[in-house]
């Protein structure tokens, strides 16, 4: 039996930087950063003081004010993006068999930011234990549990077919769009729009990070706080932003004629059974998945064009990764150009991982490779070609785009030309 | 996709009964779990009941390392987990790290930890909030916890779709199991008793207002006027069934078929998504509506979300044609535990020759349901349907099949 290919037809990335793909892609082809100091709340109180934010106007996305009401922020991003996306594809949903049509979104933390206002609002300023329910919004419940996210999705675009929110932390983003590809090859589904969304630059958030010391302190020169491989990288700095796509089987693209992206080659994931949020530096779980994506994919490690690192600018994970991506592709890691657009865009937790395939199906568009901005001095342990600065040119076929998350997962995902041959 | 999916441990936290014999008898027995709540005064809020978890000592069962960093629900889940492996004979340590997954679902997260947390925050500073916040409280934190107390680095994740969660999370386990890794750790705990996630709930308009614990939780009932949340839910042992059959294991049943759809949005006009799933759930298991013996209904005890359920159940299997049964009704609704929970009832109830029943309704006749009420009925079983639904309009259809 063929096995069902699963393509990319349509993009949307709300980043931040500027809300849409090719602004998206401007600012990572140029390698310019979008970190500033946070100016959605008084961040003085924190040790972070700096973050990746969007600049996101959801009235001039055609969000109804009640629309806007009742969802967080990242639903907001979630539906504008997977509108967005879909327009791009050129696929008229209508036309489809609702059941078919499928949902997967991303989040990590889901609609962290609501909570912490609408918290603040009923314990009056963290007085009250007994909260008090008369001052709850009708739409609470939609931010305390975020399958609501998923809901929305699915009522803006009409699909009808399974529909959920993955939530694996840092992985999310790449995960929903693994499990969504598995719901079209599995044969559960046709179409399925796919993504992830995260917007958690909020007071607890940036507690929480303060308190293990995971985002960066470095507040004199904002643009350049995010540092991926820099041996004077000192922790991430925070984003927010949506990426979606519209995935479809590869046979079914080709017969309406559609622009295909990338293929979705190889997904995999794994744990590291280790700890919450610590990583061994050998990075065996995430190279596992790594050769189980390529696996999927049929693609050598050498046929790997550019690897989109997970690059999130603490010391541990620049080494662990390293570390996986040496053992998975061999020699071959010393050839591969490895990048970490979190140096411009921040770190969006559930929702980069999407990001970061959109990032990497658009390099395979362009044939550039996006660099790794804020990189002057690498970390003598991180010793591979991480594209410091300047984008490159380059042929890009194949691209591997890896995650890592708290509570331990480590997940891979291979996009491929479809037009290439397999071997 | 010859690989049969089976469950081979289970392992209950439940409101009418701690440990999957203690549930499984007391559901037998009606044994009703939902009470005022106790863990925090309710006074003051018009919903005041609730199916909390009995006599559940953290302390007896983890590390005075993990409970500084794990919500009730974590708790609950990692008890869970370790009587579900015993349950099902596994050692974790005998069996290759990567042959292991974790796929759950959850709907709130470790809400009641983030509670304190933003409590500190607004209360006393940004300075006071705890270390573990990074990952108490957040929707993953379940399966990555499993994951590193047995040692499992196959794929893990988590799934949100509300109260139809838990049986999206056994149907991702299920795809693992197919794509090849032995056994995967799946089901669902869920649990926000606490202020915040009470208040969360009443803003749904949900929740049923009545003081009295035996008629505040009427599904099918013309009574009908909202559900009782409840807390806890069952943690499963997934395996490849030759696997399972390779190392001698009891299995209790086959994960046979799975459905999953989507309600349209409000005011389409189009038909809700549930008689769709359990076509999808009927189809993919390979059987006609008269092979399956007994339905575990969702049982939202809203009166248009009976009704709606009642049709599709009718229009799939006709009018009082199979056995229906929602012993939810004993512990409340459990958000994503519901449907796990429901699933190892439907499999013990395969095994035992008895379905557990609906206590407390007088059911509505109009919705044309064979409800087994106030007492378990005896019942030849080998194939059960189990529903399960979420706000928002998930919709989520599961058949379970004897395998003897």
């Amino acid at each position: 039996m063929n096995r069902r290919r699963v393509v990319i037809t349509g993009i949307e990335v709300i980043a931040p930087g500027g809300v849409g793909k090719d602004r998206f892609w401007d600012l990572l082809s140029n390698g310019r950063t979008a970190t500033r100091g946070i100016t959605f709340f008084d961040p003085s109180p924190f040790r972070s003081q700096v973050a990746a934010e969007a600049d996101f106007d959801p009235y001039a996305h055609g969000l109804t004010p009640q629309e806007i009401r009742r969802m967080d922020r990242a639903a907001q991003f979630a539906v504008v993006a997977a509108r967005t996306a879909v327009a791009d594809s050129g696929l008229s949903l209508d036309a489809l068999d609702p059941y078919r049509v499928a949902v997967a979104v991303g989040s990590a933390v889901g609609a962290t930011m609501g909570l912490d206002q609408e918290y603040r609002v009923v314990s009056d300023g963290g007085r009250l234990d007994l909260v008090d329910h008369t001052y709850a919004p009708p739409h609470l419940y939609n931010h305390m549990v975020p399958s609501s996210f998923a809901t929305e999705v699915a009522w803006a675009v009409g699909a009808q077919g399974p529909s959920t929110v993955v939530s694996t932390g840092c992985t999310s983003g790449i995960d929903s769009v693994g499990y969504a590809a598995e719901l079209i090859r599995e044969g559960s589904a046709d179409v399925v729009v796919a993504g992830s969304s995260d917007a958690p630059i909020s007071p607890i958030t940036m507690a929480c990070f303060d308190a293990i010391k995971a985002t960066t302190p470095r507040h004199d020169e904002p643009e350049r706080a995010s540092r991926p491989f820099d041996a004077t990288r000192n922790g991430f700095v925070l984003g927010e932003g949506a990426a979606f796509f519209v995935l479809e089987e590869l046979e079914a693209a080709r017969a309406r004629g559609t622009h295909v992206y990338a293929e979705i080659a190889g997904y995999a994931t794994r744990s590291n059974a280790y700890h919450m949020t610590g990583l061994r530096p050998d990075g065996a779980e995430m190279a596992e998945a790594i050769r189980i994506a390529l696996d999927e994919a049929r693609l050598n490690a050498g046929e790997v064009d550019y690897v989109n690192a997970h690059g999130s600018g603490t010391k541990q994970n620049d080494r662990h990764e390293t570390a996986a991506v040496k053992r998975s592709l061999g020699e071959h890691a010393y050839r591969t150009p490895m990048s970490s657009i979190k140096s411009m865009v921040g770190h969006s937790l559930g929702a980069i991982g999407s990001i970061e395939i959109a990032a990497s199906a658009l390099a395979m568009e362009h044939d550039v490779v996006p660099p790794t901005a804020n990189l002057h001095r690498p970390d003598p342990e991180c010793d591979l070609d991480y594209v410091p600065i300047t984008a490159r040119e380059q042929r890009t076929d194949a691209v591997l785009t890896v995650g890592s998350g708290f509570g331990g997962f480590q997940s891979a995902m291979v996009l491929a030309a479809p037009w290439r041959s397999p071997r | 996709m010859s690989t049969r999916t089976v469950v081979t441990g289970i392992g209950v936290t439940a409101p009418n009964g701690l440990g999957t014999d203690h549930w499984w008898s007391a559901t037998c027995g009606g044994k009703n779990g939902i009470a005022r709540i106790t863990r925090f005064d309710p006074s003051a809020y018009p919903a005041k009941l609730a199916g909390q978890v009995p006599g559940f000592q953290a302390e007896q069962h983890l590390s005075s390392r993990l409970l500084p960093q794990t919500d009730r629900v974590t708790r609950l889940s990692l008890v869970a987990a370790d009587w579900a492996l015993a349950d099902a004979g596994i050692t974790p340590a005998d069996l290759p790290d990567f042959d292991m997954g974790v796929m759950t679902a959850s709907s709130a997260g470790g809400f009641e930890f983030g509670q304190g947390e933003l409590r500190n925050l607004w209360a006393r500073g940004a300075g006071h909030v705890s270390a573990y916040q990074s990952f108490a409280w957040f929707y993953a934190v379940n399966s990555g916890q499993i994951s590193i107390r047995h040692g499992m680095k196959g794929p893990s994740g988590v799934v949100v779709s509300e109260g139809a969660g838990g049986l999206d999370a056994i149907a991702q386990a299920r795809r693992q199991i197919r794509k090849g890794t032995p056994l995967i750790v799946t089901g669902a705990v869920d649990a926000s008793i606490c202020p915040w996630g009470w208040v969360g709930q009443l803003a749904t308009g949900k929740l049923s207002t009545s003081d009295d614990p035996t008629g505040a939780y009427l599904p099918f009932d013309r009574d009908a006027a909202g559900y009782v949340p409840g807390e806890g839910g069952a943690i499963l042992i997934t395996e490849d069934g030759e696997a399972a059959r390779a190392r001698g294991a009891r299995v209790y049943g086959e994960i046979a078929g799975y459905g999953a759809t989507m309600d349209p949005r409000p005011g389409s006009g189009r038909e809700p998504g549930l008689r769709a799933a359990i076509t999808l759930a009927l189809a993919d298991a390979a059987l006609d509506p008269a092979q399956v013996d007994v339905v575990f209904a969702d049982g939202a005890a809203d009166p248009a979300a009976d009704r709606t359920e009642a049709e599709a159940i009718t229009a799939v299997f006709g009018q009082r044609a199979v056995p229906v049964t929602v012993p939810k009704t004993m512990t409340g609704r459990l958000y994503s535990g519901s449907g796990p929970l429901d699933l190892a009832a439907a499999l013990l109830a395969i095994r035992d020759g008895v379905i557990p029943p609906t206590v407390h309704i007088d059911p509505c006749r109009d919705y044309a349901l064979d409800l087994v009420i106030t007492a378990a009925r005896p019942a030849t079983l080998r194939t059960a349907l189990v529903l399960a639904r979420g706000a928002g309009g998930f919709n989520s259809a599961m058949v379970v099949r004897a395998t003897h």
